[in-house]
């Protein structure tokens, strides 16, 4: 087996053991993007000097005999909206394309501290704002399983280089499902961590009260090894939330004893694949076989979550998104001599479609006179479906559900249809808007061959839980062959 | 017919915190362009707020010196607009849920009266950046970063002004608060002060409110003053003439002392404010503002009523004393050293001042300190020195100080040069034997009845004693010889 098949937690025992050395991994891990990414188009930017010079550096460190970072000499890749300082943050989007960020985000920071080796930047919808990655202005990133079929989105492009070991893990940024959706669709493990656990700062903002930073990993294992290194409290983020550090490895083979599940009636409706939710049933089985307990509940207001969603993310997007203006850098047409033109022209070709008509949805819901209607009243039914999720945490410890309807779709399939696409998140989106912590593990795959994910969703703070769960469905599924090598 | 004027004020003030208010980035004044700047007050891709709890603190100060009320719970919200100067597209301010509201400044009227001008809030923001132009170059603006982030009080009265000479008062004593606190510089002209007024009139004795106007850019008391009279005056012939008022902002333009039309209200921005996602809801518990209390500082009109029952002040003298802080503790000083009050404030009020004022700089620029006026009072009441040649030995005192930086003493410069005062009889009798015998014409005119003679026979003393003989002795004297010559 090549090293760039492998997973973190294996490479970390090769690593202690000298068998193999960083930038051996770190060099496979280039050697098959170099193979695969021209039609996987996973990456926008490749930081291969930069990534070899510090596997050379943890190399050293091992020569010497010196204590290591958690994540020592172990290939990470950087979904394109979070910040590595000296390299390109593009977002996906033409508006930034030259724009290179003179900082470092906490969790590049802190991945950095624990000699994690950063090998690139991934692709996504532009500004994360999308579920199949083809709103990218750099094209989108393909599934692995299908090269004519979406990844995902929007952090698609991490999703997909894990999948197909173009790298061993992924950082990725989820606001309404864009690390569940695209790991469920390209068959690994995705995690959104509880609204505050993991510091924003360094992710470009795209909706503040919702977007957090997740991983994407080959296996639970190393989902909570990454999470390790990410969450914590951070003062640069007043959102962050004051908790202790701790390793969330130690959990994973914790009994599964007097834990009850939650199946919300409203998630497996009309909409959902049939082989979707024979899969994912196909999950809960197995929990209940090993005595788990499942109950019914009832998540009246979930219908309500893409609504209430659309309105808040937008409002923030047409604020977030307003910093670009040609003005301080990235993208500004040349030949503008008056302040309007260069506003307007710099804004209609900087941003693709999509962006565009969020921020002028944003724009309306909150102008004056129709703010009570649209604002403020998402915000009051946001209270409700977090009480939905308070009352059913009352009954059952967790939620499972599907992470999306159906399997990968096609390229170009819902693109010109917006509403259709904005349902890709209808699972998702509810976790987000409660700010409570979700997981997608693969579960199985559809007669197309195109893997299955299975939602896994904990009241705040909850990772331990339902990553323990996460790791008990994994061994059980066995779910993750290889990919068809066609790919 | 007669009208009045209805006047409300938002002033601005810059406080002085060392950093700015969401990074920590220094606050100096004058420092080369952007070069206190960073990813966060730039508004940088990913970047977030973090409240820096000292502007907080400031703001708390100056709701207590007005007896306004903190609240428990405020938010911060975005206002949005583009301009070049707002790296973010938003302003980070307060809009529904302000820091405070109530409270009053008293002002001293003219014929005696007091007047409370009530306070509607305060609230907390950031300040902007500004754009410099350059003369010739009209496609080219240049951005200076240096002054966005710094922390802004925002502090709105009530229309409760009702002349432009009010409105000077109000602003007056606004900044002595502010400056009393040391949570502002105080200075128009630097920017640190800033004030809009909204103007509206009405025939006297009316009830209702008239249309107002929005008046902005006038940077200076003096400025204030002139453009609330040009506005009023120009609202009151629109009115005569039969005319509508229309609500508009207007800018000042101190040159050409005229106001002008910025943009109508109709078509002014709609900020789209909403709650700034990033920073979570301020919380002020009653310990805090306890804790606040206790550094309060004595206030302008605590500290004048103190003056004059302490010190037995004349109110005046008060007033004029306890003007600025500065001033006021550079009196409080001398006293220590100089314990008669009234001799001591004439000598600050008169001689201290007017050398502040000759100069144009401010008490602490003064290198004289207290304790050397208060030794140079000494010397007149020991007799060493007249009162006379103590202005002079004041001005060489000021002087030195001022301009080579070597301060001298009173008591070194009166020895140096011979400034002594003459109180040996004898040498004072000889002098003014000599002027009589100079001066047989007059003494005879004298003796004949023309007693006004006595002051030019004194004058003609003091001349010959280089002004040092004392001037009782010199009195009695004279006195004495022209009796002897009488008799």
């Amino acid at each position: 087996m090549k090293l760039n098949q492998l997973k973190a937690t294996e490479l970390k025992e090769l690593l202690k053991k000298k068998e193999v050395s960083s930038l051996e991994i770190v060099s496979s891990v280039f050697k098959e993007i170099k193979c695969k990414d021209k039609d996987m188009n996973s990456f926008i930017t490749l930081i291969e000097e930069d990534a070899k010079k510090s596997a050379e550096k943890i190399d050293q460190k091992i020569a010497r005999g010196e204590k290591l970072g958690s994540l020592a000499g172990i290939p990470v890749a950087i979904k394109d909206n979070i910040c590595v300082k000296g390299n390109f943050c593009t977002c996906g989007s033409k508006i930034l394309e030259i724009f290179v960020s003179p900082y470092d985000a906490t969790v590049v920071e802190w991945l950095k501290k624990e000699d994690a080796v950063i090998i690139g930047k991934t692709n996504m919808d532009e500004f994360a704002m999308g579920s199949s990655n083809e709103n990218s202005y750099f094209g989108p990133a393909k599934n692995p399983y299908d090269l004519k079929r979406i990844p995902g989105g929007s952090s698609g492009g991490s999703s997909a280089c894990v999948a197909s070991d173009m790298t061993i893990l992924a950082l990725g940024s989820d606001t309404g499902g864009s690390v569940r959706q695209p790991a469920s669709l390209c068959g690994v493990v995705g995690l959104k961590p509880t609204y505050g656990l993991v510091s924003r700062y360094g992710l470009v903002a795209f909706a503040s009260s919702l977007d957090q930073i997740g991983c994407l990993t080959k296996d639970v294992k190393d989902c909570a090894m990454l999470l390790s290194v990410i969450a914590g409290y951070d003062r640069r983020d007043s959102t962050s939330i004051n908790f202790e550090k701790k390793d969330y490895t130690k959990f994973l083979e914790d009994g599964l004893k007097d834990i009850n599940i939650g199946i919300p009636e409203e998630y497996f409706e009309k909409g959902l694949d049939k082989e979707v939710r024979e899969a994912v049933l196909n999950g809960v089985k197995m929990l209940e076989k090993q005595g788990l307990k499942t109950f019914e509940v009832s998540m009246p207001h979930t219908d309500r979550a893409i609504a209430t969603y659309y309105v808040l993310c937008t409002a923030e997007v047409s604020s977030n998104l307003a910093r670009y203006d040609g003005a301080k850098y990235g993208f500004r047409p040349e030949g503008e001599s008056d302040l309007a033109s260069m506003y307007e022209r710099t804004r209609s070709e900087g941003f693709g479609d999509e962006v565009k008509r969020r921020i002028i949805l944003g724009t309306y819901v909150l102008s004056a006179g129709y703010y009570e209607a649209y604002y403020a009243k998402a915000q009051k039914v946001r209270t409700f479906i977090k009480e939905d999720f308070d009352q059913a945490f009352k009954k059952v410890d967790l939620l499972i559900t599907p992470t999306s309807s159906t399997t990968a779709f096609k390229l170009k399939e819902k693109i010109d249809d917006p509403l259709t696409m904005y349902l890709s998140d209808i699972y998702t989106t509810s976790a987000n808007l409660a700010g409570i912590p979700a997981i997608s593990v693969p579960c199985g795959k559809d007669s197309k061959g195109l893997p299955i994910g299975l939602q896994i969703m904990g009241p705040p703070l909850s990772e331990e839980l339902i990553l323990r769960i996460g790791y008990f469905l994994e061994r059980s599924l066995s779910s993750r062959s290889s990919i068809p090598k066609g790919a | 017919m007669e009208y009045e004027a209805i006047i409300g004020l938002e002033v601005h003030a810059q406080l002085l915190t060392e950093s700015k208010i969401f990074c920590g980035c220094s606050t100096k004044y004058g420092s080369p362009p952007n070069s206190q700047t960073c990813p966060v007050c730039l508004g940088m891709p990913g970047v977030l707020p973090v409240l820096n709890k000292k502007a907080v603190e400031y703001t708390i100060k100056m709701v207590l010196a007005v007896e306004g009320r903190v609240k428990e719970k405020s938010v911060f919200a975005r206002k949005n607009y583009f301009y070049p100067d707002l790296p973010k597209g938003y302003q980070i301010s307060q809009y529904d849920q302000p820091l405070a509201c109530g409270g009053f400044i008293e002002i001293d009227l003219p014929d005696g009266r007091k007047k409370k001008i009530k306070i509607t809030r305060i609230h907390l923001e950031e300040d902007a950046g500004k754009s410099m132009h350059i003369e010739n170059e009209d496609t080219k603006t240049l951005m200076d970063m240096n002054r966005c982030g710094i922390p802004l009080i925002e502090i709105v009265s009530q229309p409760d002004l009702s002349s432009p000479e009010e409105a000077y008062l109000y602003l007056g004593k606004l900044k002595q608060i502010l400056m009393y606190l040391r949570i502002c510089a105080g200075n128009m002209e630097e920017g640190n002060l800033r004030c809009d007024a909204n103007v509206s009139v009405r025939p006297k004795g009316e009830k209702g409110f008239g249309t107002s106007t929005e008046v902005k850019n006038m940077n200076s008391f003096k400025g204030v003053e002139k453009a609330l009279e040009y506005e009023i005056q120009k609202q009151i012939r629109i009115l005569e003439s039969g005319g509508k008022i229309e609500h508009e902002t207007l800018l000042w333009d101190e040159k050409k002392e005229k106001v002008f039309s910025m943009r109508a209200k109709e078509e002014s921005h709609d900020y789209r404010y909403f709650p700034e996602p990033d920073l979570v809801r301020l919380v002020i518990n009653q310990g805090w503002i306890e804790k606040i209390r206790k550094t309060m500082p004595e206030l302008p009109d605590q500290r004048e009523n103190r003056f004059i029952k302490e010190y037995n002040l004349p109110e005046y003298d008060a007033g004029v004393l306890t003007s600025s802080k500065d001033l006021a503790d550079w009196y409080e000083e001398g006293l220590k050293y100089y314990p008669n009050p009234k001799i001591l404030s004439n000598w600050v009020m008169g001689e201290v001042l007017r050398e502040l004022k000759e100069r144009r700089v401010e008490i602490r620029d003064l290198r004289m300190k207290p304790k050397d006026l208060a030794e140079l009072l000494k010397l007149i009441d020991d007799k060493t020195i007249s009162g006379k040649i103590a202005k002079d030995v004041f001005k060489e005192m000021a002087e030195t100080g001022l301009l080579m930086h070597t301060q001298k003493k009173a008591e070194e410069i009166v020895k140096k040069k011979g400034l002594v005062q003459v109180t040996d009889k004898a040498q004072i009798e000889i002098v003014v034997g000599k002027v009589l015998s100079e001066n047989q014409g007059s003494v005879k005119e004298y003796l004949a009845g023309k007693k006004k003679l006595f002051g030019f026979f004194v004058g003609e003393v003091m001349k010959k004693a280089k002004g040092k003989a004392n001037p009782k002795m010199v009195n009695e004297i004279l006195k004495e010889k022209l009796k002897i010559g009488d008799a």
